[in-house]
């Protein structure tokens, strides 16, 4: 319990004396030492829960699920923020930001990562939804930090789509509550996760079904299915780069899991199929997450922008996971939870990658960076890495869970590996044609290598890699805990 | 079915809310000047807190009355003050924000309450009268704060229509539920209130990067060929 009070107060202390300090050379510090202090409480949180089993409290549930999220968070908040302050000094020194700008960047960095925790380890699904809508208010003015027309759009867009969006699924936590009111009748319980869950049972299946349809809307908006994807790429490419790597790495990844979270509850409620299809919740899911990876697929070949083009790739692993997820079984679930981390990993990994690709390039338009790796090879050879781990090639750990999910999709149900395997096809071939030429293209004169750290975007690609040669037996066991929690029966 | 005069002084009260927020949605919608819109919008807010009390009289759950004062403060006064302070400064207070075929929309709108009732109608679960029309009414409620939304061309009428959504939000957690657990209550009176700031500081930062706040010339971002 006090790993989980120190794991959530540490950014949110942070978030509060980034706001005051005012050069930002000491704010990068800061945020850096704040996030590693929280990356050891989440390894301390994690290594108790695997030793002693889930902590249950009444506000906070820490179980095998969520854990290994809250880890991954602040693992990838920590290498970004250790990539951000050379890249942020760079930008600061090409005036794109004002040193009070980058007071606010520091300051919404951590408070973002604090949303991104306590959605990850609040037991209230009300708190769920606040702390979700709070990560959007964190996050918009950073979109908007380098105030171009077009980072203001892109931040509008987002503000009020991913708002409304996020609305419909208040909509749908108060029609839950409302189910449960006639179940628990305590009302300060009737929106606790694992109250709900145990009840599931009892719950009228025709409000939770409606229910689950308006929360899958609503936090379906944040995790960037098809059709509410519309923010993402224009969020992710105007706004800064370490910002795109935690809002790929990890808002999507927090929205997905709030979406599974609801669904456990109405498979719970559904699963005596009176009223109604006892998997409408695996379906929808199914469908929604097809059609975004196949879409997103299509759209990565039409890319002008190198940062648009990652953030379709990331809501095509997001289709994934949420068609994989919907499919339910061991098998999927288990290739979903080892999915969520590789993408989270590789992805952030291409962003910063991408992030000092545009820097050296001076732009983000991908017919004007070419010859990365004659330029500095670290950056080009992570680009091209990151993006060859992404497309899901062996030896890499996406290769690995993409294999998983395409077995259970040929167990359950085998039709639908034909528009699977098109789809990564497709997708890989659209990441290709772009990379190609800016990795080996002509060199353009005046190109310089830029000052970066190498470590970030090594230590990601290394654990992917690792994951795809051998998942450590302890690993596995965790992530097979929360299989087991989430679909029923485990694997190993 | 009973009939409305069965019901007792109160419940006749609830429903009069009710029906009074609902047309102060219409009102909303077909409102083309800027600061009329907010001073609608300020007395939905006032009438979502009267019928919060109302409930909170009606059911004697105390903690009701905590939120009645708060969106009586939030919705009612600081929203409204807000974004009329910040129009005046960006000198849009006066400004029309045309609406588009208004007869066309209303009757969209009334169409929608009617779809909203025929979605709810059905459910077995919503036979109990009184949460039948809170249900129906906040999705309507909703869906015509969305319609407003499609419809505006100006930053700041969008604004209060994504305001107005979350009032409809709030009307069923009150009406349908008796409320939200108070921690979930405050998170979200604290999320709508930072929403409502930073929504005024990005009027000015729409108006510096396109000297207007047209929101239809926010439209360099898009999936097209050049």
């Amino acid at each position: 319990m006090i790993a989980l009070v120190i794991t959530l107060s540490t950014p949110l202390l942070a978030a509060l004396v980034l706001a005051v300090v005012r050069s930002p050379r000491i704010g990068g510090w800061i945020n850096i030492s704040a996030t590693a202090a929280g990356f050891a409480a989440a390894t301390w949180l994690a290594w108790t829960v695997l030793g002693q089993g889930a902590i249950h409290g009444d506000q906070f549930q820490v179980d095998a699920f969520n854990v290994y999220l809250i880890a991954l968070t602040s693992l990838v908040g920590l290498s970004t923020s250790i990539f951000s302050r050379p890249y942020m000094e760079h930008e600061l020194e090409l005036r794109r930001v004002t040193p009070r700008r980058m007071r606010l960047y520091h300051a919404s960095f951590q408070g973002f990562l604090f949303t991104m925790l306590l959605s990850l380890s609040t037991n209230n699904l009300g708190v769920l939804w606040v702390a979700l809508e709070g990560a959007t208010l964190a996050t918009v003015l950073l979109v908007s930090l380098y105030r171009t027309p077009e980072s203001i759009e892109a931040a509008w867009k987002y503000f009020i789509l991913c708002g409304v969006g996020i609305a419909q699924a208040l909509f749908g936590t108060v029609l839950l509550y409302f189910a449960a009111a006639r179940v628990v009748p305590d009302p300060e319980r009737a929106l606790q996760w694992s109250v709900l869950y145990a009840h599931a049972g009892q719950l009228e299946p025709v409000v939770v079904a409606i229910a689950f349809i308006f929360l899958l809307i609503g936090y379906g908006t944040k995790v960037g299915l098809v059709p509410l994807h519309n923010w993402l790429p224009d969020a992710h490419s105007e706004g800064p780069t370490p910002m795109s790597a935690v809002l790929s790495g990890l808002l999507l990844n927090v929205a997905l899991y709030a979406v599974v979270r609801v669904k456990m509850i109405t498979d719970g409620a559904l699963a005596a199929g009176v009223a109604h299809d006892p998997q409408l919740a695996g379906r929808l899911m199914m469908g929604f997450g097809l059609t975004s990876f196949l879409v997103a697929g299509l759209f990565l070949h039409r890319q002008k922008d190198i940062k648009r083009l990652f953030s379709y790739s990331s809501i095509e692993h997001m289709g994934l996971m949420t068609f994989a997820f919907g499919l339910g079984g061991p098998l999927a679930t288990f290739g979903a939870l080892l999915h969520m981390t590789v993408h989270s990993l590789t992805k952030s990994a291409i962003f910063v990658t991408v992030g000092h690709a545009s820097q050296i390039a001076g732009t983000q338009r991908i017919e004007q960076i070419r010859g990365l790796i004659r330029t500095q090879p670290q950056v080009g050879w992570g680009l091209l890495i990151g993006s060859i781990a992404i497309a899901g090639f062996p030896p890499f750990g996406v290769f690995t869970s993409e294999f998983l999910l395409l077995t259970a999709t040929m167990k359950s149900s085998p039709w639908l590996t034909v528009p699977l395997l098109a789809g990564f096809a497709v997708a890989f071939s659209g990441l290709f044609r772009h990379l190609q030429p800016m990795v080996f293209g002509a060199l353009p004169a005046g190109q310089k290598p830029i000052n970066m750290n190498p470590v970030p975007v090594t230590l990601h690609l290394a654990l992917v890699l690792w994951l795809g040669l051998s998942i450590p037996p302890s690993l596995a066991r965790w992530f097979d805990d929360a299989t087991r929690l989430i679909s029923g029966s485990g694997l190993l | 079915m009973t009939a409305y005069a069965d019901l007792p002084l109160i419940e006749q009260l609830i429903r009069t809310f009710a029906a009074l927020i609902l047309v102060s949605s219409f009102a909303l919608l077909a409102q083309a000047r800027v600061v009329a819109a907010i001073q609608v919008f300020a007395w939905q807010g006032f009438l979502l807190s009267a019928l919060t009390a109302l409930v909170a009289w009606n059911s004697g759950l105390p903690h009701l009355y905590i939120s009645a004062v708060l969106s009586l403060v939030l919705k009612a006064l600081f929203i409204p003050w807000l974004l009329i302070r910040q129009s005046r400064r960006l000198g849009i207070l006066r400004d029309f924000d045309a609406v588009i075929r208004p007869g066309l929309t209303l009757m969209a709108a009334g169409t929608l309450v009617i779809f909203c009732y025929n979605v709810v109608i059905p459910v077995r679960e919503f036979t109990q009268i009184v949460t039948r029309d809170a249900i129906a009414v906040s999705l309507a409620l909703v869906m015509i704060s969305l319609l407003m939304l499609i419809t505006r061309r100006k930053a700041i009428t969008q604004v209060v229509a994504f305001m107005s959504l979350e009032n409809g939000l709030f009307f069923a957690a009150v009406t349908a539920t008796q409320g939200m657990p108070m921690v979930v209550e405050l998170g979200i009176a604290f999320d709508v209130l930072i929403a409502a700031v930073i929504f005024g500081v990005f009027f000015f930062h729409i108006r510096d990067s396109i000297e207007t706040l047209d929101v239809d010339q926010l439209s360099r971002l898009r999936e097209m060929d050049e």
